[in-house]
């Protein structure tokens, strides 16, 4: 078959039917992963939960609840409530927005800290995946200052990436704010 | 044995990297690690030997001034379809190499091999180029990721070489590290090519 000429015709057509099968293929691709997608991330929310709750029986994905912006999940065991999870972001990140999951104590120290999704520079800023974030755990924001050394806090920040170190502190500060605002009524009560 | 050279064209005599200096974009971006460069050339192997394969099959259809247009909706196609694809059957590899899928479609490697090569050949060579160039490109920027890490983290794929608290030359993961790694990795590229 030789070449098509660059007919005007020919042009518009080619481009046309071009458009037509990739954006077709595009829409199978969509509607047969969606299904998969939905599920993996549902498995990671829990995933993520697992990771920074103490050990719990019930589903917490059942009765999150959405304020401010941010998530908040129950965690409980045999009833009684044993921790709290809350997914938090901040948008001051070297390259922008990224998300947490910070487990609460109902006393309102952290239990641990697990990172949802980030794209901060390989090697540097995302080094906040790594065992760095153990720092926060079991400290009580109360008297453990979110504040990166630099600006007169408590907290080592990763080595030339101040600037993501600030925004881990300040997503977990605004999951500890809204936590002890909506949830921690009263000194050490449970709601 | 056409074939063949097809193929070993990407690897070494016209490597992408340090020869053809296509895609530095993605190069100097992402080769702060050594498995970044893995998960980044796997990515673009797979996007460049389907594009490579379809622009070949498509050439007689496509009129020659529209073709550039026609090439990037293609590309984007298979960029997009790898995206989705990995997001709900591998989410763990997902989450490792989620932030270098979208990079792939700025990546001029895949258009220049499409315009230079994949146009103008059969199906079969253009398949054996783009999983040459693949190929080659990959270990450029994985050796450009071991360099790296080993210089500004002392580690290679995350095994630490040296001990915890020991001080690395941080400026090599910074980007003028990227810079003159590149730098010193082309000219030694030139000087092993030139002997050979």
């Amino acid at each position: 078959m030789a070449k098509l000429q660059s007919s005007l015709k020919n042009m518009i057509l080619c481009l046309f039917l071009i458009s037509l099968v990739m954006s077709a293929a595009l829409g199978v691709v969509y509607n047969v992963t969606k299904g998969p997608i939905e599920i993996s991330s549902k498995k990671a929310e829990i995933d993520a939960l697992k990771a920074v709750l103490p050990a719990f029986d019930n589903d917490p994905t059942a009765d999150a609840k959405d304020i401010e912006g941010l998530t908040y999940y129950i965690g409980k065991k045999s009833e009684t409530v044993v921790g709290y999870a809350v997914k938090t972001f901040t948008d001051k990140g070297f390259s922008g927005h990224f998300e947490l999951m910070v487990g609460l104590m109902p006393d309102g120290s952290i239990n641990k800290i697990a990172v949802l999704s980030q794209k901060e520079t390989p090697g540097l800023g995302d080094k906040m995946k790594t065992n760095w974030k153990d720092q926060f755990n079991g400290k009580n924001p109360k008297d453990y200052k979110l504040l990166v050394k630099k600006d007169g806090g408590d907290v080592d920040a990763i080595t030339a990436s101040t600037i993501s170190s600030r925004a881990f502190c300040d997503a977990t500060q605004k999951a500890y704010d809204g936590y002890m605002k909506n949830f921690n009524k009263s000194e050490g009560g449970n709601q | 044995m056409n074939n063949l050279k097809h193929f070993t064209n990407g690897i070494f005599r016209e490597n992408p990297t340090f020869v053809l200096v296509l895609g530095t974009c993605p190069t100097l971006a992402v080769t702060t690690a050594a498995f970044n460069g893995i998960g980044m050339g796997a990515a673009t192997t797979f996007v460049l030997v389907f594009s490579n394969l379809f622009i070949a099959l498509l050439k007689n259809f496509i009129p020659d001034k529209v073709r550039i247009a026609a090439f990037i909706v293609i590309i984007a196609t298979f960029v997009t379809i790898v995206d989705l694809v990995m997001k709900a059957y591998t989410p763990d590899l997902y989450k490792t190499l989620g932030i270098f899928i979208p990079l792939i479609v700025v990546n001029c490697i895949i258009l220049g091999r499409a315009e230079a090569f994949a146009q103008k050949s059969k199906v079969l060579p253009a398949i054996l180029d783009g999983l040459g160039m693949g190929i080659g490109f990959t270990l450029a920027i994985t050796i450009m990721g071991s360099i790296r890490e080993l210089l500004g983290n002392g580690s290679i794929f995350d095994i630490k070489l040296v001990s915890e608290n020991a001080k690395t030359i941080l400026l090599f993961i910074l980007p003028p590290g990227a810079f003159l790694t590149y730098g010193y990795l082309i000219a030694a590229f030139n000087k092993i090519k030139a002997k050979s």
